[in-house]
């Protein structure tokens, strides 16, 4: 159906030749497909505000619908510590490094948990906000960080709950000896490790998801295999010789382990397998980010 | 390139795949990925191209656009029409950069912003601030720009008694309002607008296009505005392009003539014809001329009949309805005495003259009911009748959907309470 323009049509698309050298001049340009490397990760910092808005509905959210509000973070920890202190301590025997059982799995707990949460809700960021990217672009990646951040306050109220434990222990007269300046200079630093671990961890995940969806069974399933293959509810120090090399591929160990150190004085405080840690989580954030920014072009189109 | 050139769109397609995305399964795909590292054929394509045709695997895919290539100049405002499956919705997607194009490019100067949805993130747990402030920051807004303006969205939504309340409890019509109280107040450099003006009442809806209005008017700013709704389109935008199964077809400032254009196109393919009316008489064709009507003109019907036999006609009635179906009118053939009437052996065509179709523009559908011996038939959608706003009456009119049916003539004056004629009782 072939209309010939009338006189009065004034060509609005006179379609220049495609134009390659002056790419400068624009703020934006839309390509089928950019760089490995091309992360962009400037958009984040733009979207910043975005990121605490998600962070403040996430809390939000999180307490409104329920009756006992953020005690719920208290509440949860407290049952988990008290059921290992029962079962592992009471009814296993297992070593807890001559500590108080209740401040062992607390110091162990925290941690896993806030690593492990940032696994399982991140790993989902694609298939619940399916909704949301389908309508409206912003970095995607914005979603996942703050899980990670939102999940910090749940982390935070257990930590409370630990140095609270841990000070009231202190106040019986217990022969712990934590390290203060060793708290406050390394909390920052493995909260970081935990938080880019976990994140890594997830983002791969949740672009694998978006693929094959039954890969979100074998994460809920796959953290809780993990926490007993970290020196969770166990200390590394009682792990026979010749599995703890195993273990301390597991780039959680360190971190772990490094907490009782620095906290409850007990525990392998090992600069060389921090380090370890560290490589493993970088690379595994990196790799975590290009898959996600792989996906986030095109995810729409398959959900 | 002239530098007030905002959005440049070259050679633009995406190609969507139907079905399955991938095998789905994990097995298969990492078999896959075994046989390609070690410099194999992939085993399961394989296993596709013995089973599959050409022609078959082909049409897997499906071009929702393709090399498209245009240009937004700088406070353009522009409309894309097309049916249904043109490739509106995908470019708007790939403008808004929902999801990448499959090939080509597009480039854009200053900050772009979708609105692809009213309400976009809104959580219904937190207030309607909380929420200004969500939505804001989703749609692209920096958190100083939202507090500058937050005064003016509550205000502009009309919440403000309810700013403190979870938008859980609000009405739809608050909810849908405060959405857009937030948009409209983007202040991006080019807007994208879906068919979001398709949902919430006229009211809104009126709103809506004001407040875009005034968007592109007063500060030159660029918008895309993407609708079925051609009287907006109409009203709204001062450029056009016309997309047709994943392919511009046109790019004009003539705004009216393309729609009308595109209108005759569209009307072309409804109705088919001739349609067996009784065991006598069979419809051979239903014509509008001119073929868009223009409100307050004049307009002819031409009924096209062909009789197997002489057949006498008790009743001939031309029926108007509005797109909802509502009857608007009936043009009853008895007042002007086409029936009762015998009709004649082979072709004959009866015409309905209208001398001023005082219509409010839209489109209209045609019926006919005509009763002859014993059988009686109403057929109702027997043809589009479209209806066009005649030149500007030197006022901006209300939208179509404000209007009613009917254009009335009538005249106003000026006259002092004194003058009128004094009550019968003094």
């Amino acid at each position: 159906m072939e209309n010939p323009p009338s006189p009065t049509q004034a060509p609005l698309a006179a379609v220049a030749p495609l134009e390659t050298g002056d790419d400068e001049t624009w703020d934006l340009i839309i390509r089928p497909k950019s760089g490995w490397l091309e992360l962009h990760l400037e958009d984040l910092w733009r979207y910043r505000d975005l990121l605490w808005m998600f962070v403040r509905r996430d809390f939000v959210a999180q307490y409104k619908q329920t009756i006992l509000g953020p005690l719920w973070f208290l509440i949860q920890p407290l049952l988990t510590t008290l059921t290992f202190t029962i079962i592992f301590s009471g009814v296993a025997k297992l070593s807890t490094d001559g500590l108080p059982p209740l401040l062992f799995y607390l110091a162990g707990t925290a941690p896993w948990n806030y690593f492990a949460t940032c696994v399982t809700k991140t790993s989902t960021t694609f298939v619940t906000n399916a909704n949301l990217f389908g309508k409206v672009y912003f970095p995607r990646l914005v979603t996942p960080i703050s899980i990670v951040i939102s999940t910090l306050i749940q982390f935070a109220i257990q930590f409370a709950l630990l140095l609270g434990t841990l000070i009231w222990y202190l106040a019986k007269g217990e022969p712990i000896t934590p390290h203060w300046a060793g708290i406050a200079l390394m909390s920052p630093l493995l909260i970081a490790m935990m938080a880019a671990l976990g994140l890594g961890v997830g983002i791969i995940v949740s672009a694998l998801t978006t693929k094959y969806r039954d890969l979100s069974f074998l994460v809920t399933f796959g953290i809780q295999l993990a926490m007993y293959a970290t020196p969770v509810v166990y200390p590394l120090s009682s792990v026979p010789e010749r599995y703890r090399s195993w273990m301390e591929l597991n780039p959680m160990t360190p971190v772990i382990e490094a907490y009782r150190a620095v906290y409850l004085g007990v525990g392998a405080f090992d600069w060389g397998a921090l380090t370890y840690s560290a490589g493993f989580t970088f690379a595994t954030l990196l790799v975590g980010i290009i898959i996600f920014n792989r996906v986030e072009k095109t995810f729409v189109d398959t959900v | 390139m002239p530098s007030d050139t905002v959005i440049s769109v070259r050679n633009l397609s995406k190609l969507y795949r139907l079905g399955e995305v991938s095998t789905g399964v994990l097995a298969h795909d990492l078999n896959r990925w075994w046989h390609r590292f070690r410099g194999k054929e992939d085993p399961y394509a394989r296993l596709g191209a013995v089973n599959d045709r050409t022609s078959k695997a082909s049409s897997d895919y499906v071009w929702a656009l393709r090399d498209t290539s245009f240009d937004v100049r700088r406070g353009e405002v522009l409309g894309v029409i097309g049916k249904n499956g043109a490739g509106k919705s995908t470019l708007l997607k790939l403008l808004s950069r929902v999801t990448s194009p499959t090939g080509g490019e597009i480039k854009v100067r200053g900050r772009i912003a979708a609105l692809l949805e009213v309400g976009t993130g809104f959580h219904p747990e937190l207030t309607g601030r909380e929420n200004i402030f969500l939505n804001g920051a989703i749609l692209g807004m920096r958190k100083p720009e939202i507090v500058r303006r937050l005064d003016e969205i509550v205000e502009f939504s009309g919440c403000e008694r309810y700013v403190d309340t979870p938008v859980k409890r609000y009405s739809s019509g608050m909810y849908v309002r405060l959405a857009f109280a937030v948009a409209a107040h983007l202040d991006p450099d080019i807007l994208i607008v879906d068919e979001v003006l398709a949902v919430g009442d006229a009211e809104f809806q009126q709103r809506c296009i004001g407040k875009m209005k005034d968007v592109a008017a007063t500060s030159g700013r660029t918008v895309i505005f993407v609708s079925h709704n051609l009287s907006a389109v109409q009203s709204l935008c001062n450029s056009v392009i016309r997309m047709q199964e994943g392919t511009l077809v046109s790019a004009t400032r003539d705004v009216q003539t393309e729609i009308n254009l595109y209108l005759s196109n569209a009307q072309r393919g409804s109705g088919d014809f001739p349609k067996r009316l009784s065991a006598e008489i069979n419809l051979n064709s239903l014509r509008v001329t001119p073929d868009q009507v223009a409100s307050r003109s004049r307009a002819e019907i031409t009924v096209s009949l062909e009789a197997s036999v002489a057949t006498r006609m008790t009743d001939a009635c031309l029926l108007i309805y509005d797109a909802k179906g509502t009857r608007v009118a009936i043009l009853d053939g008895r007042e002007t005495g086409l029936a009762p009437m015998r009709l004649a052996e082979g072709r004959t065509d009866l015409v309905f003259e209208i001398a001023t179709a005082n219509l409010v523009p839209g489109t209209y559908s045609l019926g006919l009911y005509f009763h002859s011996g014993l059988t009686n038939v109403n057929l109702r959608d027997l043809m589009e009748m479209t209806v066009l706003e005649t030149s500007a009456p030197g006022v901006p009119t209300y939208p179509a959907e404000h209007r009613g049916f009917v254009l009335l003539d009538f005249k106003t004056r000026w006259q002092s309470p004194d003058a009128s004629p004094a009550p019968a009782s003094v």
